[in-house]
């Protein structure tokens, strides 16, 4: 006998089950539990806004009050997504304008986003709390000017690494003067300067600020003045870290700094003159998260820094920290979770600067909670890598970027199979990949053996034949995101694994071997697929089917072919190209 | 299981005259691999769509280019832009070599700004070259408690106090130097 407990009670109960995983979870396990849960679902992650539509999701999630979407791949990032590929927010701001009137965060990532949608969020949703545009484009400093005169309930605006037409400053200054709400600002991507008075006062007025991420137009002169007026921030990117000699500003900041208890995050850094440094050594003991990537200071003094944060946990820095850099810090940061290291040259290997495998060795030695690293270099070994996998067999995310392609073993010179071979071995919970140097089909034997918690990999210049990809997309049971760049992987491993790709989100392939014919056999037996074949060198329809696509881009979807393709992008429907 | 097995079989079987290839009719049917890290294989945009094969010929013979592959390495623009400034501002040539001049002195100094990396530096250096003290800056009286000023001259021709603006824009625009008596410098320190 099947007692069933009252909707108000299930509703109350799901109310504190949070996570989308654990959500979806429950809407499968009958179809009263599903329709109380769709009724009391107040948050969604949409990970490709193609996947679905908007109109779905609402008719299913009548009550939301926070959407977050993700737009393009990865790969465009780097460039390697043409303009006017897509993920435009409007329609779907447009439709949940007029079904979600109580709507309070919207997250953007990798989307385009206009100046009229940022007006009419501004404008439509009467409780609007958070608004997070990472990494977006489309819009100017005219939209943010909506979103500050409207807005009366803002918590957070976040415009992490957006791309924003810059037309003035004086956005900033539309804030109402009434406006008291703000807990989190990241203006840290614009480049004009914003009208420092009508910053001081925004940031008097904000009692509950605990976020700030000034631009680099912020002259260091005036930091400590916000700094006075918000002495409780808990994260603060600086402006521009250096000014004339100017003692008078040096003491300002030391005394500034000494009067913020709750700092635990640093960023900004921009220009960083060493000397004003030391300015900040009353806050290093509690800092948890550090980054300096911004700024070109050497090792010495970033050494100097890193020896006073015994509590950091996140540091992301140049390759001008150097192996002696890295060093120091595995012997002082033993809570460090995140390593980024960034390159300072991104073609040949600055002689000045000595960041080699060691370092990474160093850190994975002395780290015992080193969870996520992100490593640009110009040199590997198998040896070091087998090294750093047996010491931190916790890694969660292991990104090795080694600047030159298909760079052997520089003892050996041998592939890195081996080496990435154990890492894959021993961090089970491995769940990020990200690989470079020569490699051989080998490595993706082993990752296909291995890496059975794997949810995104990147590869790039490696492998030898189509078992490579076979390897991967038969093996890794956990894949969902599969991103690839000039590798010689084509039709017949692809081909082998189209039911893998209906349990992926997405694969995006680039100057590799898929021929048309492929892609149109992908999709005529995979409609739950959308196919998407990108070639900006012309029409595809007078190709032949073993011609090579340029760039591909598969993913799942309930929605169907999208109709807001440019003129360079295919999809691929039953027995013909279709160019929408 | 068996499906596997069989995918796998195809790939063991596969005659691998008949498959679709990449590279010119006449090219070598053996898989190349590459032992040597002399990589010339960038596929620059221009390129998609050729083939792999003709590429790895290619770079066994010719040196490695520094054409610049797109997208690679995998670094966001806003990163590439500032490790541009940070070039440009360095690249001229292999050194920043601006002359320096001492009154009363009968020949001038030839100083490299990439040396330093802060004022502080530039003091120590100029007082050891030229034996001398210049004293602290202080910002509304510039100079104060020595003989020496440190000045220069900046791009639009005009003789400024070594001090004001912030490092980097210092050394872009420093053309050269002058350390200046304090009894005739005391013009400059003015607002």
């Amino acid at each position: 006998m099947v007692y069933s407990l009252p909707e108000e009670v299930l509703e109350h109960v799901f109310s504190f089950i949070t996570s989308d995983k654990d959500r979806n979870a429950v809407s499968l396990v009958c179809k009263s539990w599903y329709e109380i849960e769709r009724w009391c679902r107040r948050k969604v992650f949409v990970g490709n806004c193609y996947a679905v539509s908007p109109g779905i999701m609402i008719r299913r999630f009548p009550e939301l009050r926070a959407v977050e979407l993700k737009g393009k791949p990865h790969f465009a990032d780097f460039n390697l997504v043409p303009d006017g590929w897509g993920g435009y927010a409007c329609s779907w701001i447009d439709e949940m304008s007029r079904a979600y009137p109580w709507l309070e965060e919207i997250r953007l990532k990798r989307m385009v986003v206009s100046d009229e949608s940022l007006e009419l969020i501004s404008t439509a949703f009467k409780n609007f709390k958070v608004l997070v545009l990472s990494s977006c484009e489309g819009f100017s400093t005219d939209g943010l000017s909506a979103i500050a005169s409207n807005c009366r309930n803002l918590k957070e605006l976040d415009l992490r690494e957006s791309e924003v037409m810059d037309l003035s400053g004086r956005w900033l200054s539309h804030f109402p003067d009434t406006f008291t709400s703000l807990e989190s600002l990241n203006i840290s991507c614009l480049g004009s300067e914003v009208s420092f008075s009508a910053l001081e006062r925004l940031v008097a007025r904000s009692p509950n600020l605990k976020t700030l991420r000034l631009n680099r137009a912020v002259p260091l002169g005036k930091l400590s003045t916000l700094l006075h007026q918000a002495p409780q921030l808990v994260e603060l990117g600086t402006g521009a870290y250096s000014s004339g000699i100017r003692s008078d500003v040096y003491t300002g900041l030391s005394k500034a700094f000494l009067g913020c208890k709750e700092l635990k995050g640093l960023s900004g850094f921009w220009d960083a003159d060493p000397s004003y440094l030391p300015a900040l050594y009353s806050v290093c003991s509690r800092l948890t998260t550090l980054n300096l990537s911004y700024s070109t200071i050497r090792s010495p003094d970033i050494t100097k820094v890193i020896g006073q944060c015994p509590n950091l946990q996140r540091l992301w820095v140049l390759d001008h920290i150097e192996d002696s850099g890295l060093n120091a810090l595995a012997l002082s940061c033993k809570n460090l979770q995140e390593l980024r290291v960034f390159p300072s040259d991104l073609y040949a290997a600055d002689v000045n600067v000595t960041l080699t495998e060691q370092g990474l060795v160093s850190v994975s030695q002395g780290c015992p909670k080193l969870q996520s690293v992100l490593y640009f270099c110009h040199q590997m070994s198998n040896s070091a890598l087998i090294t750093i996998a047996k010491n931190r067999p916790n890694l969660t995310c292991f990104r090795l970027c080694i600047i030159e392609p298909r760079t052997p073993d520089y003892l050996t010179h041998e592939p890195l199979d081996i080496g990435f071979g154990a890492i894959v071995k021993h961090c089970k919970n491995l769940n990020r990949l990200s690989l470079s140097g020569l490699l051989t089909d080998r490595v993706f034997e082993y990752i296909g053996t291995h890496a059975k918690k794997l949810e995104m990999l990147s590869i790039a210049f490696a492998g030898d034949s189509d078992l490579g990809l076979h390897h991967v997309l038969s093996g890794c049971e956990s894949l969902k995101k599969l991103e690839i760049r000039d590798c010689p992987f084509g039709d017949t491993a692809l081909l082998a694994n189209v039911a893998k790709l209906a349990t992926m989100r997405s694969l995006w392939m680039s100057s590799c071997a898929v021929s048309i014919g492929a892609c149109k056999i992908l999709s005529q037996k995979m409609p739950m697929l959308n196919v998407e074949v990108i070639d900006e060198n012309g029409s595809l329809d007078s190709r032949l089917d073993s011609c090579l696509v340029e760039k591909l881009y598969v993913y799942r979807t309930v929605a169907g072919p999208r109709s807001d393709m440019p003129g360079y992008i295919w999809t691929m429907d039953r027995e013909s190209a279709n160019r929408i | 299981m068996d499906q596997k097995k069989t995918t796998l079989d195809l790939f063991n079987n596969v005659d691998l005259a008949t498959e679709l290839r990449l590279g010119l009719p006449g090219t070598d049917n053996q898989p190349e691999i590459i032992k040597s890290s002399l990589s010339g294989n960038k596929r620059t945009s221009s390129e998609m769509g050729s083939s792999t094969c003709t590429d790895e010929n290619e770079s066994r013979f010719s040196p490695p280019t520094k054409e610049q592959v797109v997208g690679w390495p995998p670094v966001r623009s806003y990163r590439k832009n500032i490790l541009q400034v940070k070039k440009t501002e360095s690249e001229m040539g292999s050194g920043m070599y601006v002359k320096v001049s001492m009154d009363g002195a009968p020949y001038l100094r030839k100083l490299d700004l990439k040396m330093y990396q802060s004022y502080e530096e530039l003091m120590k250096g100029l007082q050891v070259m030229f034996k001398c003290i210049i004293g602290l800056y202080f910002e509304r009286e510039g100079y104060n408690g020595s003989q020496h000023v440190p000045t220069y001259e900046d791009k639009d021709g005009d003789w400024m106090l070594v001090g004001d603006v912030p490092w980097e824009m210092f050394i872009s625009s420093c053309k050269r130097l002058r350390i200046m008596k304090s009894c005739e410098a005391r013009g400059l320190g003015d607002c």
